[in-house]
């Protein structure tokens, strides 16, 4: 066989369909216009606001004080803003607090996650149909927010980190994301090992992690956004405002436009504050950032139906 | 021993007895009990933080005093149910809000991302596709905390489209924090943040569409608009039915943080919904009963309502969320 095949196999092109791109014939040239003109539209009603806060959070005082308010381009890029809410105060403090929250919950939500998936994914071993069964209901039934808040205050959890972490540990649904990838992997590679008496924690951390890097790195990163993003619990369990993530930062002092005094944030004696405007668009950014940071890794893989094959079975 | 299921171990046992040093595979039952421990952080995990809590819904049928607690609290019957059965007129307030939400979200949010993808799929440039859709995914990553702020800062009464009018002269438009537009801004930004990440799912239901059905309905004279309708649309049917399964399983559940986050100054007239009304009712206001019964009530007929969507569209032959 291999000698009947050329050396350079000829790469056939692929046949021509009926219209320039498969599918539909191309429709008139004004309804193509037309087309990319909405196309354009929703490009620019996203991207306009983030010009918008990164301008203003970066322009200096005289041309937002000049501007009332927003500017599209800042002329002079300062950092003042950025300078006075990271350098101690509330922000910062918030800041640490959510990156913390971040970190640490996304650690725990994976090992757990992936621990939870890989014990389940041996149809009849010891348990499996119980356990598979408790974690597909709780995708159906919700406990409600009283009795979710109830819980954490018996546990004693109100004001502490972790009522930020452990109830919302889980997502049912990555856990079958991930169980349905480890289901799929060759399963003579498994039982190889198993045969050789490799014990089911090396078999996973050995074999099975590595295999699927790209899954666990998918999975992991949603877990990040989730925790990040998360505001309601917050708002639920943490009462004590030098305790607050970022997200009840901005709550209060963008959506409810609550004024930044002096004391919260930290500048010279005797400077000034930079303007209210550029001090919101800079928590604003701030909370972004970390999103638009991960958000090249995430769409990388999101496009590959890591989720949508989940989705459809 | 116990044999193992599968065939590769039987010559691996053959070979254990000629060779005492190898390592024997462990018993079947031993081996399913290691992975058995990988599962106890979870059980726990769910059991804590959603079984148990699922049980405590059973103060919905006590006169719950937080200082006593669950187990001493005493027995009501079906009293913090009077509000549901009796129509309150806060709960009545809070059912119809969410209903009208549902439907006009229905009808306008949902079919977005499919207008959208119909859009995206017949680009020609597979670079500009990657672009636009690159872009238009992003504000699904954000939190309502930031797409509200966003839409603050832009449309709010200090927002930048105001002053952009009010420097032209073209007066002062109030869209936040104005009573009789809420249901459209609340609508427009589940648009603005949903709508790029909702195509993904059709975009892959397009791909998937044999092209030589194109060619041939061109062959047979279809124009553009009767290959969208004869073609592309019945390839999106399934899914746009399983879609709207999940969707009506949601019917009681409209974007409870994004309202939350901009009752103040709207009112509860026009803005409080069925989460909010348990949210304000329960943890405020301290009606803990009345509003861990309407939180129940509100989780069961949710089910009930994804399981008979499931069943019609079983009865209709289509896939549906799952299968007994």
């Amino acid at each position: 066989m291999t000698t009947l095949s050329p050396a350079h196999p000829v790469r056939r092109r692929p046949r021509k369909a009926y219209s320039a791109i498969p599918g539909e014939t191309p429709g008139s040239l004004p309804w193509r216009a037309l087309k990319s003109l909405i196309l354009l539209v929703c490009v620019v009603a996203v991207v306009l606001p983030f010009l918008a806060i990164i301008a203003t959070s970066l322009a200096d005082a005289d041309q937002v004080n000049k501007a009332g308010g927003y500017v599209l381009w800042p002329d002079d890029v300062t950092f003042s803003s950025y300078r006075a809410l990271l350098s101690g105060g509330l922000v910062s403090k918030a800041m640490l607090v959510s990156i913390g929250v971040t970190v640490v919950g996304t650690a725990l939500s994976l090992v757990s996650s992936i621990m939870l998936a890989y014990g389940l994914s041996r149809p009849g071993s010891f348990g499996h149909k119980p356990v598979l069964m408790l974690l597909l209901m709780s995708m159906l039934f919700a406990p409600g927010i009283i009795p979710s808040y109830l819980m954490v205050k018996q546990l004693h959890l109100v004001n502490s980190y972790w009522s930020l972490i452990l109830p919302t540990m889980f997502n049912a649904f990555n856990v079958i994301v991930l169980r349905s990838f480890f289901m799929n992997l060759p399963k003579e590679l498994l039982d190889a090992a198993r045969i050789d008496g490799v014990s089911e924690l090396k078999i996973l951390t050995k074999i099975v992690l590595p295999l699927s890097k790209a899954s666990v790195a998918v999975i992991g990163l949603f877990y990040a956004v989730t925790y990040w993003n998360a505001f309601f619990n917050a708002l639920l369990y943490i009462n004590d405002a030098a305790k607050w993530p970022m997200q009840l930062v901005l709550r209060t002092y963008v959506v409810n436009n609550a004024t930044l005094s002096g004391g919260q944030v930290d500048i010279a004696a005797g400077a000034p504050l930079p303007p209210a405007q550029s001090l919101q668009a800079a928590i604003l950014v701030l909370s972004i950032v970390p999103i638009v940071i991960v958000y090249p890794f995430l769409q990388r893989h999101m496009n590959k139906g890591v989720m949508v094959g989940a989705v459809k079975g | 021993m116990t044999t193992l299921d599968q065939p590769a171990a039987q010559p691996a046992e053959k070979a254990g007895q000629a060779d005492k040093g190898r390592l024997r595979p462990l018993p079947r039952r031993r081996r399913d009990m290691a992975l058995f421990w990988f599962l106890i952080p979870g059980i726990v995990v769910l059991l804590l933080f959603h079984y148990i809590p699922l049980l405590g819904n059973v103060i919905a049928f006590q006169d719950y005093q937080p200082y006593i607690g669950i187990l001493h609290s005493p027995w009501s019957g079906l009293d913090n149910f009077d509000v549901i059965f009796n129509g309150d007129e806060q709960f009545l307030r809070a059912l119809v809000n969410t209903l009208e939400l549902t439907l006009i979200q229905v009808v306008f949010v949902f079919p977005a991302p499919i207008l959208l993808a119909l859009a995206l799929n017949s680009l020609v440039s597979e670079r500009i596709k990657k672009w636009v859709q690159n872009v238009l995914y992003l504000p699904h990553f954000l939190s309502w905390v930031v797409v509200v702020s966003l839409f603050q800062q832009m449309l709010g009464n200090d927002g930048m489209l105001n002053l952009f009018l009010s420097a032209h002269d073209m007066g002062n438009w109030s869209i936040i924090g104005n009573p009789e537009t809420f249901k459209t801004l609340l609508t427009s930004q589940v648009i603005w943040k949903d709508t790029g990440w909702g195509t993904i799912l059709f975009l892959a239901a397009l791909s998937r569409v044999d092209h030589n059905l194109y060619e041939a309905a061109a062959m047979d004279g279809a124009s553009r608009w009767r290959q969208t309708w004869h073609v592309t649309l019945p390839a999106l049917r399934g899914l746009v039915i399983l879609l709207l399964i999940l969707r009506l399983g949601d019917a009681l559940s409209v974007g409870f943080e994004q309202i939350l986050l901009q009752q103040q100054g709207i009112g509860l007239e026009n803005s409080e919904v069925m989460d909010t009304y348990v949210f304000n009712h329960g943890l405020i206001g301290g009606d803990w009963g009345v509003s861990a019964a309407v939180g129940l009530v509100k989780g069961i007929v949710g089910v009930a309502l994804v399981l008979g969507a499931n069943k019609i569209a079983h009865l209709f032959g289509e896939e549906g969320v799952y299968r007994s």
